[in-house]
């Protein structure tokens, strides 16, 4: 298997502080790799540098060889990442005319269905609630079934139905062969989805390899062992 | 292709937001039409001078209501981390930037036709003599200031103080282009024959716009992503 995402040496600093020290790693295409940390430890800015959202100061970051930048990748960030002002349906159009999906308009309609925003797509987003808001941010972010997925705390937050509807769409996109990294703090969701596990601690990577049934069993295994 | 494809997309949706909301025309209309109301009371609207005057009074007007525009251009991609979700897109930058000056553009446009009705009825100034060129370098003009409003709007965008930051900033940028609109205005509303410097005049407005469109674009990943 060639590697979808692969950091070398990756050092990110925010003026004195080293954020990100000297990362090295390889995720294999079609694996879902969880990204495990303590708060501060540098997850987010992993993942901003692998969605082309944040330059580093030394090292390499390729996605299938290329350019964060040059790679479209399904990214959900903390914020839904959908207009407030706009409905549910032309959301779905905006970001499905962006990804240059063809017959944007049916594949709005079909992931608000999907979603079970059918109801609502007429809807202005600032109407929404917040279950309503998470299940459009997932809608707005798999639409366009992308080969990459980057996705920052998605669990953080989510109602019993949007947890069941991630679960599903991250099992489906595994399926499909996607390449999954995702921060969490959520172990037991993330160790049944994921096949590696990544720990990241100050900016070091201190852990990465596959996810092993100890892990399940005892989702906090990880944080002992490195503690 | 595939920018310019990206750009109205970006556009399009600006001003679907803007026309649902009316943050940025309600205002900069209304800034507009307070302050050639304020200057219809503060000068003969008989006398020649409001011809003299008449350019830069339009054109300061229009650069300041810009501002009002163009501060809400990027911070609308706030909410929810709309501007993230834009960038990790296979949306290029240059389309980003392009996108919202076009957006800017048509929305400063908007705001001008109302403000040359009224100063046309405060002022008591014909300004359909030269339609045509008073519109192309209305044009020439607008795209200037809404292009270089969107560039500094995107690099003030995570600023507390951006309301203040970007009119200090673009302002003294948009000197060059001022002058050259409020001659060429003044001599369009005065229904004068134009002399060559007038055409220098316009030659400054054609290449303004290209040399920062062409900057924006060349620099808009720098501006945008770094």
């Amino acid at each position: 298997m060639n590697p979808a995402i692969e950091l070398a040496g990756v050092w990110k600093f925010y003026g004195d502080y080293a954020a990100l020290r000297d990362i090295t790693l390889a995720v294999e295409e079609g694996s879902c790799c969880a990204l495990l940390g303590r708060n501060g430890a540098g997850k987010t800015t992993l993942l901003r540098i692998l969605a082309g959202l944040s330059s580093f100061e030394r090292g390499s970051a390729q996605l299938f060889g290329a350019s964060p930048r040059q790679v479209h990748a399904g990214f959900l960030g903390h914020g839904i990442g959908v207009y407030e002002d706009l409905s549910a349906r032309e959301n779905l159009r905006f970001f499905a005319r962006v990804a240059e999906v063809a017959q944007p308009e049916s594949i709005a309609a079909e992931w608000l269905e999907r979603v079970g925003l059918a109801n609502a797509s007429d809807m202005l987003v600032r109407q929404f609630s917040r279950g309503m808001r998470q299940r459009l941010a997932l809608a707005r972010t798999f639409l366009h079934a992308p080969k990459i997925l980057i996705l920052d705390e998605p669990f953080t937050s989510l109602d019993d139905r949007a947890i069941a509807m991630l679960s599903e769409l991250l099992l489906e996109s595994r399926r499909r062969g996607a390449t999954i990294i995702l921060s969490t703090h959520q172990l037991r969701e993330a160790m049944a989805i994921a096949s590696h596990v990544a720990l990241i601690e100050n900016g070091r990577l201190r852990h990465a390899g596959e996810r092993t049934e100890a892990m399940i069993d005892d989702p906090g295994l990880l944080y002992r062992l490195h503690a | 292709m595939k920018t310019v494809k990206h750009a109205l997309l970006i556009a399009r949706k600006d001003l679907a937001l803007e026309l649902r909301t009316k943050e940025s025309l309600n205002a900069a209309g209304a800034f507009a039409i307070v302050i050639l109301l304020l200057f219809s009371f503060a000068f003969d609207p008989d006398s020649e001078m409001v011809k003299e005057i008449g350019g830069g009074l339009l054109w300061l007007v229009f650069a300041f209501a810009g501002a009002l525009v163009f501060n809400r251009s990027f911070a609308r991609e706030l909410p929810n981390d709309c501007l993230d979700t834009l960038l990790a897109s296979p949306l290029s930058p240059a389309s980003l930037l392009t996108g919202k000056a076009l957006a800017n553009f048509l929305m400063l446009l908007a705001m001008e036709l109302i403000s040359i009705v009224i100063f046309g009825i405060f002022f008591n100034v014909n300004w359909t003599h030269r339609f045509g060129e008073l519109s192309l370098v209305f044009a020439l003009g607008t795209w200037g200031i809404s292009m270089l409003g969107a560039v500094f709007g995107a690099l003030t965008v995570n600023l507390r103080l951006r309301e203040l930051m970007l009119p200090i900033i673009i302002y003294p940028l948009l000197i060059p282009l001022l002058i050259a609109a409020i001659e060429l205005t003044k001599l369009l509303l005065s229904n004068q024959a134009p002399t060559p410097s007038d055409f220098l005049w316009a030659k400054i407005l054609v290449v303004f716009d290209l040399v920062f469109t062409a900057l924006a674009i060349m620099l808009a990943d720098t501006i945008l992503v770094n």
